[in-house]
């Protein structure tokens, strides 16, 4: 536990409390960012370098400018007059927290200590994460591939317009 | 307390927020927003797992995590395909206001 990963673990979390906290949905997509952010580097502190960059790629690159895309195109970034909160709101909370409680009780009681856990860190190229990708894990990256090539067409074809039934 | 508890403290916080996030706002994108949280906090459970776990070597949790992003990806794609579809149909994201099945 060092000083790093306190950084970084207050960095990530105010970023996802500012994101689900703030008025503005502007603001609130650029906490996310922050978060974002801040996952990718705890993922390149517990020396994951291969998802802590896929994560930045992905996520920051693609994820959060389609989010502020959305945000823009339905002018989501007026804030209503009625208030952000939803109607269950204070039922919402409950529930976290609660879910909150019993895993934060469930990590604390458990018995600590994995065996390799003050080992050396894991000596894991890329080299080894494409072998693993094109060997042993190949039918899945298949599969992800065409998952990727439907959510794409399927995406644009519900955000596409309907030119018949416009009127 | 051991590195790897600090770090399933710190997804399960995350998760959390997320899901608050999710339950409260009315705003889709919002809620999407939170989902996403959501999943990035699982990823963080699992690199965690595999970073301390007894065979990293084996690229497991890696593995689940870089297929999770993937796919969380696509489900962003959709997700905000689907918000922008309604909104040019009931010309609102206000989840309170989405009570009709028939557009």
């Amino acid at each position: 536990m060092s000083i790093v990963f306190f950084i970084l673990a207050a960095l990530t979390v105010a970023g996802a409390l500012a994101a689900v906290l703030l008025k503005n949905t502007v603001h609130c997509a650029l906490a996310l960012t922050v978060a974002f952010a801040g996952l990718a580097l705890l993922f390149l502190k517990l020396d994951a370098q291969f998802a802590g960059f896929a994560q930045i790629l992905v996520y920051i690159g693609a994820v959060a400018i389609l989010v502020v895309f959305a945000i823009l195109l339905t002018r989501g970034s007026e804030t209503p007059k009625d208030g952000v909160y939803s109607r269950g709101a204070i039922a919402g909370l409950v529930i976290a927290a609660g879910v909150f409680a019993v895993l934060g009780w469930a990590v604390l009681q458990s018995v600590g200590g994995l065996p390799h856990e003050s080992g050396p860190a894991p000596a894991v190229t890329v080299l080894q994460i494409g072998q693993a990708l094109m060997g042993r894990y190949v039918l899945p990256l298949e599969i992800v591939a065409l998952l990727l090539t439907a959510a794409l067409i399927g995406a644009v074809i519900v955000a596409m317009h309907e030119k018949e039934e416009a009127k | 307390m051991s590195p790897l508890a600090g770090y399933l403290l710190v997804a399960a916080l995350l998760f959390s927020v997320g899901l608050a996030g999710a339950l409260t706002r009315r705003n889709a994108i919002l809620v999407l927003i939170g989902i996403e949280l959501m999943l990035n906090a699982a990823n963080l459970n699992l690199i965690a797992f595999w970073r301390y776990g007894p065979h990293p070597e084996a690229l497991t949790g890696m593995m689940f995590a870089i297929f999770s992003i993937a796919v969380a990806a696509a489900e962003a794609a959709v997700g905000l395909g689907l918000v922008i579809s309604i909104h040019r149909h009931a010309k609102t994201t206000d989840l309170d206001a989405m009570n009709r099945m028939k557009g």
